[in-house]
């Protein structure tokens, strides 16, 4: 059935008159000034309802420990495999926020990721100044479901790697060739304004956004 | 037949459904013209995004080759479907072949094209919408009202009480935060025991395979992500080039829906779960669906439809949608693209009324970010639509010719062809003008929403004369 229609549709738009294509005029996306980068960055994802803490590459484990302590988050959710995880492990110890890895299938974690933790942390592969947002690239050691289950989500980006835009990106990082199973733009928590325009949180992905920008 | 005549003064009537149109359009015009702010920077963001599409429909048949094998090279399963019919045979043939029980949908304007959850309904799968706005329609078994925002028409007390009556244990609250979280909680359990989920595509790209979806609730990654089977819909329009050409329209169309520079979630899928991978579908399906579509690219002019990316600046800028809302069009695409799109994909035989709905005001073509002609294709349908025949540009063409209409136009034709003939019928028509009952036949098209116009009891020319023009 599939394989008729598939000649018969092809055939149809080869039959009918062709038109040249017309050449792509020229476009910049926003560019910015390096100093003024990582502060559009963060000004217009807070604006978009993350929180935004500048940290360092020592220092971030045990200020993310301090920050899910202070707001009384018990579990984390993260890979274990990725340099990340790693770090989080060794500077965590037994205390603080209970760590949970994502080390086996969604088949066998399925309860826990949608019932049983409060936080998921993930690395990302660089982020966007113009818009305010966070490149994911999930693969074998860091799952997608990290960042979209648990209802806080907690990213780690480093500022050397945030962009001025995203057609910069795509060609920096030679994207067209190595696109994985599922890449992600993330700007800000899950929201909706289905119910009379009104601004909603957490509708269905993580209600809350925390982002760590390392600065050196 | 659909009549559009006859449902708009119901629509124009129910104050509520007025007020809340009014309120969201509103809204939606003054943030979209705030992301535009610029002139220069929107013309040549644009004229970009419109090229793309251009280029994309201009090289149509073989770019859907290149996605064809892009996609199954990369493990995702092509099905090709002439009509919404074959598409919803291809699914379910999909959801029994895996014993799916039950699938969570994520927002998809092609499977309201296929009616899939009533089709699936029938065949005993259960579909659940999953996009908050599409959940709240579900529940109160209507359809979308706009093909970004599905219950635009409601406020906030109608879901207040959809939710009080359907929702186990939640009272009646108005509180949005309140009722957001209700349906977090009723939709959580539907998406760990969905079977498969199901979804739209926004842009696919042929370069490398990948389908794009755009969200702001991470419902559309939950769908494409938690079960393990994946079944992605889309009409055979919605292609880019290459992965370069998706930054211009990521660009031009949440900024156009809804007035946000990006949504919170761009969702890039590229294969099925890969080895070693903890999470993702096992499998994903690529339903290409043609319906029409490849009939509208036959003609180089109508061709143009298909660069349309869905954003709804059209009708949300429409003061015909605006003031009746998308349920009078009576059909799954209203507003300005619903009136070319419809009749093109229908035939003008069951959908002649749509591009006739409409003042030609050019509003929908201002603010159209990907530059399409509506209001030429506009006037092109309503030729169309009372062609003599032998045009098959449009199926159902000339459905609308009546021989009345006909006449007239000749004999309008024949008396500006004869200034003697012209001469006498306006002098006629200036003398006798008053004595036309106000509702004879000829006249009731027009007096009844107005008044009659008063004859001046003389002609223009006569007049003129008088007042010492020789030469007219």
């Amino acid at each position: 059935m599939s394989e008729a229609a598939r000649s018969r549709i092809l055939g149809r738009l080869r039959a009918a008159p062709r038109t040249a294509a017309p050449a792509l005029p020229e476009w910049q996306a926003p560019i910015y000034d390096p100093a003024e980068r990582v502060e559009r960055f963060c000004s217009v994802l807070e604006g978009s309802h993350a929180e935004i803490y500048r940290v360092t590459l020592a220092d971030w484990p045990y200020r993310l420990r301090t920050i899910l302590e202070e707001r009384g988050t018990a579990s984390v959710m993260f890979a274990p495999n990725t340099e990340g995880g790693r770090r989080l492990v060794s500077a965590w110890g037994d205390i603080g926020p209970k760590l949970v890895p994502y080390d086996k299938t969604v088949e066998e974690l399925k309860d826990t990721l949608v019932h049983g933790v409060e936080s998921g942390f993930t690395t990302t592969r660089g982020g966007i100044a113009e818009t305010g947002t966070l490149v994911l690239w999930p693969d074998s050691d860091e799952p997608r479901l990290l960042s979209l289950l648990p209802p806080l989500h907690i990213a780690l980006v480093r500022a050397a790697d945030i962009a001025d835009n995203l057609p910069g990106l795509i060609r920096a990082q030679g994207w067209a060739q190595s696109m994985p199973t599922n890449a992600v733009l993330i700007s800000g928590p899950s929201k909706t304004a289905d119910i009379e325009q009104t601004l909603a949180y957490g509708v269905h992905g993580p209600k809350e956004l925390i982002v760590l920008v390392i600065e050196d | 037949m659909s009549d559009f005549t006859k449902r708009a003064p119901i629509a124009l009537n129910d104050p509520t459904l007025r007020r809340n149109f009014r309120r969201a359009m509103d809204g939606l015009m003054v943030k979209r013209a705030a992301q535009f702010a610029d002139p220069q920077a929107w013309a040549a963001l644009r004229e970009r995004g419109a090229m793309v599409k251009a280029r994309a429909v201009a090289r149509l048949p073989e770019l859907l080759e290149q996605l064809e094998a892009k996609c199954t090279a990369n493990g995702i399963q092509v099905h090709w479907a002439e009509s919404t019919a074959e598409a919803n045979s291809i699914v379910l043939d999909i959801l029994q072949k895996a014993g799916a029980k039950k699938v969570i949908k994520g927002k998809s304007m092609v499977s309201e094209e296929m009616e899939l959850n009533h089709f699936l309904d029938g065949h005993g799968i259960k579909a659940v919408e999953s996009d908050l706005g599409e959940y709240i329609i579900q529940l109160a078994h209507e359809a979308p009202s706009h093909i970004v925002m599905p219950c635009i028409h409601k406020n906030k007390g109608e879901i207040a009480q959809l939710f009080a009556d359907n929702i186990d244990g939640l009272g009646y609250t108005e509180d949005v935060d309140a009722l957001t979280a209700a349906a977090r909680r009723a939709l959580r359990d539907e998406f760990a025991t969905a079977d498969a989920g199901i979804s739209g595509v926004n842009v696919a790209v042929a370069e490398t395979g990948t389908l794009v979806l755009v969200e702001n609730e991470g419902n559309g990654r939950l769908s494409t992500t938690l079960p393990p089977l994946h079944i992605a819909l889309m009409g055979i329009e919605k292609l880019a080039e290459t992965l370069d050409d998706v930054p211009p329209l990521l660009a031009l169309l949440p900024r156009s829906a809804t007035g946000q520079p990006i949504t919170t979630y761009v969702n890039m899928i590229t294969s099925p779960r890969k080895p070693g991978e903890k999470d993702g579908p096992e499998a994903v399906h690529l339903v290409l669906l043609d319906s029409g579509r490849s009939r509208v690219y036959d003609d180089p002019e109508l061709r143009d439809t298909l660069r349309c990316i869905r954003c709804g600046a059209c009708m949300n800028h429409c003061p015909v949608y605006s003031r009746v809302g998308g349920h009078t069009y009576k059909f799954v695409y209203p507003g300005p693209i619903g009136k070319i799109l419809t009749p093109q994909l229908e035939g003008l035989d069951c959908a002649g009324d749509q591009p006739h709905a409409s003042t030609l005001c050019n509003a929908c073509v201002e603010v159209c970010p990907v530059k399409i002609p509506i209001a030429d294709l506009l006037v092109r349908l309503r030729t169309e639509s009372v062609h003599p025949g032998g045009s098959v540009a449009v199926k159902g063409a000339g459905s609308r010719r009546s021989w009345h209409e006909t006449l007239s136009w000749r004999g309008w034709a024949f008396m500006y062809a004869h200034p003697k003939v012209y001469g006498l019928a306006t002098r006629l028509m200036a003398r006798l003008g008053n004595l036309i009952p106000e509702n004879a036949p000829m006249m009731r098209q027009w007096t009844k929403i107005r008044t009659k116009p008063k004859f001046a009891g003389k002609t223009l020319h006569e007049l003129a004369r008088e007042k010492g023009f020789d030469h007219e």
